[in-house]
């Protein structure tokens, strides 16, 4: 089956003996899950494309819809406004948390509160309702002149209430995560960069946030992920978005099932691809740590697919990427 | 030797630090002429990181004056009022205060090149070439031009504090402080540090060393100032201080580190 490695060369100046064989644990209960699951999984697979009424030929007919291909385009469209906005929002919010003025500080743990606090859901229906409550944005002087006057339901459109509801709510939940991240850099980092007489700003920007990412990327990524899935409530205010455009398919010739596996497999690929690119990412903004340093992507599901054939970790005297830059 | 007294690199007068209301500083004169050497030893907790951290402004003192080069650091004299200068202003003043920490303190994510560079190249606008080119010349003087382009992580405690005083160095400043650079290090590897300091002295820098290391301060320092609880116990030439200690605080110190 397996054949052992052979133990690395000793080292000059050792004994060189008759050196043992080393034979592995074997991990029987490897094994078994193994097999449970490829039995399992083939199980599924085959009744899932035996089954008739999964209608897989229609259902793949409509991956290349026209109105299924717009639709994906809006979702991918918000998802990717959605998430600038909250990170925008993020880091000014966290900022502020920081801040040593108690009303900054305090108005920023309002936002978080308030946007954490209540439904996305109620969120987008209220942006959406604006102009009920207040029909015309003005800015000026109450009862005095004014600066300008709109009329509330031309600027906020769907697609405006949509961008403000999930990137106002995303910028809750990332003012959160920039702020973990800001506060993982080392205090000594700062006293260094002052030191040297960096102003405050550079010492940001320069040393504290590119630091900060290494822990802010990996759940902005999964905030990302999140996100795509998220902005499919938007079909609730009637913005054609890839479930609404299926969801219009589908009332039509009520081929519900075939037409959530089309915008299934849709939301699969495009998160499959996110997570891709989060691996890189990742990659580059773990530079200079060698503490950390991953095996690639194919590396990972190949040896993940192999149980007994496990990665070993780098040892003492291999370059590693750090050391290579 | 002129005849008027040169302006002293530091001149600290009365200065008082509070962290909340517990008084940390109490008090401390203290004076350092271009070019001297002044070791810092004092007991854990006397103030003295505290003390040095004033100097450059890393902490604001409550009470008395600091002037570096004749200059006060975080504040601008106007009718007989001290105003406070801006984020700006006092980071350029700063930027001609080297310091060296314990634990270094390199930014990991930088190779040691880029360490050295950033701060010349982001604080003073120097064109990057230049800076390197110093750069490189400060790593060979610390015995580490081989490790330009290694990340910090990857070096030996000695190899990391060595970079940090060529990184202080590549802002040409004209003082360093340095707190207590070889504490966190191997007794093996404490002494390529203290050579490059050595080294640096030789050279005329104008040092302040919060050091436990007494050869060095017996052999480098010009001054030895020893404190306790926030203020200066004594201070003199080191032997003086360290060979004829006159109070008791001194020689207790002194007796414990020693042995
Ligand atoms: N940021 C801070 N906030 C509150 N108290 C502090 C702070 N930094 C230091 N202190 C207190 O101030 C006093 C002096 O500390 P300092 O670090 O200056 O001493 P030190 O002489 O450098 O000691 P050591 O040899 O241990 O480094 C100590 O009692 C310490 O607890
Ligand atoms: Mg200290």
């Amino acid at each position: 089956m397996t054949t052992a490695t052979p133990p690395a060369a000793p080292a000059a100046g050792t004994v060189t003996g008759e050196s043992p064989q080393v034979v592995p644990v074997r991990r029987y209960g490897h094994w078994v899950a193994t097999a449970v699951i490829v039995v399992a999984g083939v199980l599924l697979l085959w009744s899932v494309l035996t089954n008739p009424n999964f209608e897989w030929d229609v259902a793949l007919g409509y991956l290349g819809n026209g109105q299924v291909l717009h639709g994906l385009l809006v979702t991918l469209m918000l998802t990717l406004v959605a998430m600038v906005v909250g990170c925008a929002i993020g880091v000014v919010m966290a900022l502020g948390r920081e801040s040593r003025n108690p009303v900054v500080a305090g108005a920023a743990f309002g936002y978080v509160a308030f946007f954490r606090g209540t439904p996305l859901l109620v969120q987008l229906i209220f942006w959406f309702n604006l102009a009920a409550l207040y029909p015309v944005l003005t800015l000026g002087i109450p009862s005095g002149p004014h600066l300008f006057e709109l009329d509330a339901n031309t600027v906020i459109t769907p697609m405006v209430a949509a961008i403000l509801g999930l990137g106002l709510n995303e910028g809750a939940y990332m003012s959160e995560i920039v702020r973990a991240g800001l506060q993982s850099v080392d205090p000594g980092q700062i006293d260094a960069a002052e030191a040297l007489g960096m102003r405050k700003s550079q010492v940001f920007r320069r040393i504290v946030l590119p630091q900060a990412m290494r822990v802010i990327i990996p759940p902005t990524g999964n905030q990302t992920i999140s996100m795509l899935k998220t902005t499919s409530l938007v079909s609730v205010i009637a913005i054609p978005d890839v479930l609404f455009a299926v969801q219009t398919i589908y009332s039509r010739n009520f081929q519900v099932v075939p037409l959530l596996i089309t915008v299934s497999i849709w939301y699969l690929a495009v998160t499959t691809v996110l997570s891709i690119g989060q691996h890189f990412v990742e990659r580059r903004f773990r530079r200079g740590d060698n503490r950390l340093q991953e095996p690639s992507l194919l590396a990972t599901v190949r040896s993940g697919l192999v149980p007994w054939r496990r990665s070993r970790p780098p040892g003492p005297g291999e370059p590693t990427e750090g050391s290579r830059r | 030797m002129s005849d008027a007294a040169p302006t002293p690199m530091v001149e600290a007068r009365g200065v008082h630090k509070y962290y909340g209301s517990n008084l940390v500083v109490k008090g401390i004169d203290l004076t350092v002429a271009p070019g001297e050497v002044t070791c810092l030893l004092g007991p854990s907790g006397s103030g003295k990181s505290t003390f040095l951290r004033c100097i450059n402004h890393l902490e604001k003192i409550n009470a008395g004056t600091i002037r570096v080069a004749g200059e006060l650091v975080g504040y601008r004299e106007h009718n007989g009022r001290l105003h406070e200068l801006r984020d700006a202003e006092i980071a350029q003043r700063r930027s001609e205060i080297g310091m060296v920490f314990q634990q270094f303190n390199l930014f990991p994510h930088m190779t040691v090149l880029e360490n050295l560079v950033e701060a010349p190249v982001q604080v003073r606008r120097e064109d990057t070439a230049t800076a390197r080119e110093r750069g490189l010349r400060l790593l060979e003087r610390v015995g580490l031009a081989d490790k330009a382009d290694a990340y910090p992580r990857s070096l030996s405690g000695g190899q990391q504090q060595r970079v940090a005083v060529a990184r202080a160095l590549n802002m040409r400043p004209k003082l360093m402080l340095f707190d207590e650079p070889t504490s966190a290090l191997d007794p093996e590897l404490v002494g390529e540090v203290l050579d490059v300091m050595r080294d640096l002295a030789a050279d005329g820098m104008s040092m302040i060393v919060v050091t436990h290391e007494i050869a060095f301060a017996r052999e480098v320092a010009d001054t030895v100032t020893f404190m306790d609880d926030g203020v200066v116990v004594e201070s003199g030439s080191p032997a003086q201080v360290l060979g004829d200690p006159q109070h008791q605080r001194t020689r207790s110190f002194l007796a414990k580190v020693l042995s």
